[in-house]
């Protein structure tokens, strides 16, 4: 039984994980409109090649903030829930 | 007398190059004696040299901590040797990087935080070395301390003590008034904002880092599995090489170590002068200086 429960709840922190990181489709998408925005912006000035690289340098770090907060939760998740869990499943069972 | 003089500037020299380098190859060493046996390839977080007992709460000393404090002494050292016999005509290549790094750091402090945070450009230069080098310790083998929470997280700090404290400027109560505004509905959204920018910065900062260790593992543990079972035929000792593990790893390196290293170092340092200029209330500020200077007229 107790093998069961902790299979379980390894299963479930890994399935957790994966899901966590479908949050990195958001700043996918909002650093390819950034990329490309600046990519039109340099075409059509090419002399502010400079400002509008660190300007999207600075915009595309910003926006994989939420990315990297899933990446968090994923890597306790993965590295920190498990052990925590099937501690606490040994202590109630006694 | 000149002679010897000279002589005595290159010993100098020589010895400050040699304590720069000195820490970094402590911490391999320390590494290379501690580091347990481990069978495969594992990600571990920063390991626990010893722990201090204290009242409240243990202290542990760990990996990060002494190799920040190495990367600290090791930056230190390499300051030092390049401002050593600095002139008033600069004639070594030093001495002119020394000032191309001076000189562009003040601008970039200008640029971004305006004439009356001219004096943040140490600090600023400061945090960028110091997130860096620590980032590129890991090009080493060694354990990044950025990729430690706890490290990041005590810079995060150290920025949002900054930003209070030149938002205070104009007394407390202008403070509090700051978080009711627009409307004083959003008070509550203000504050969750408030605390929210040391955590973005942190967890920004060491994910970055994180996530490259991470995926540089990963590949590696995967090119070494499938190394093993394609050339795993070959006899000897040329069987166990794992020979598509060269070459790929250190592409992945040159992006995530060293570019997002540098990116990182870059970010950190623009979002501190933008958050504490953005915070300090400069024009109220103003105002409030006019108004005592005539109190005292």
């Amino acid at each position: 039984m107790l093998e069961i429960a902790i299979g379980i709840i390894l299963g479930c922190c890994a399935l957790g994980a994966g899901v966590a990181m479908i949050a990195g489709i958001g700043p996918g998408i909002g650093e390819g409109n950034a990329v490309a925005k600046a990519c039109e912006a340099i075409g059509r000035q090419p002399e502010c090649k400079g400002p509008v690289t660190t300007t999207m340098l600075m915009g595309c770090a910003v926006a994989e903030t939420t990315g990297l907060y899933a990446l968090v939760i994923a890597i306790l998740l993965i590295f920190v829930a498990p052990n925590m869990l099937v501690n606490i499943l040994i202590k109630t069972i006694g | 007398m000149k002679k010897s003089n000279n002589k005595r500037f290159l010993a100098v020299d020589i010895l400050l190059l040699i304590l720069t380098v000195l820490p970094i190859v402590f911490a391999i060493v320390l590494k290379v004696l501690t580091e347990p046996p481990a069978d495969g390839i594992q990600i571990t977080g920063a390991r626990i040299f010893f722990t201090v007992h204290m009242p409240v709460q243990d202290w542990y000393i760990t990996e990060a901590q002494i190799n920040s404090w190495l990367v600290i002494i090791s930056v230190f050292f390499l300051c030092l040797y390049m401002t050593h016999g600095i002139k008033q005509k600069p004639n070594s290549k030093r001495q002119h990087i020394a000032e191309w790094a001076v000189e562009k750091t003040e601008s970039l402090v200008k640029e971004n935080m305006g004439e009356y945070f001219a004096g943040f450009a140490p600090f600023i230069a400061a945090v960028i070395l110091l997130s860096a080098f620590s980032s590129l310790l890991s090009l080493c083998g060694l354990f990044p301390p950025t990729s430690d929470l706890n490290i990041v997280g005590g810079w995060a700090v150290l920025v949002f003590v900054l930003i209070t404290y030149y938002t205070c400027k104009c007394g407390p109560l202008h403070y509090l008034k700051s978080f009711a505004e627009p409307v004083p509905l959003l008070a509550p959204l203000n504050i969750i904002s408030e605390v929210a920018t040391p955590l973005s910065m942190a967890f920004r900062h060491y994910g970055n880092i994180l996530s490259g260790t991470v995926i540089s593992v990963l590949v590696g543990a995967g090119l070494q599995g499938l190394s093993s079972l394609v050339l795993g035929w070959l006899p000897g000792v040329l069987g166990d090489i794992p020979f598509l593990r060269i070459g790929l790893p250190a592409v992945l390196s040159v992006y995530f170590d060293v570019f997002s290293g540098c990116l990182q170092a870059y970010i950190f340092a623009m979002l501190t002068m933008l958050y504490v200029s953005n915070g300090f209330p400069a024009d109220d500020y103003e105002k409030r200086k006019l108004r005592k200077n005539t109190k005292h007229a």
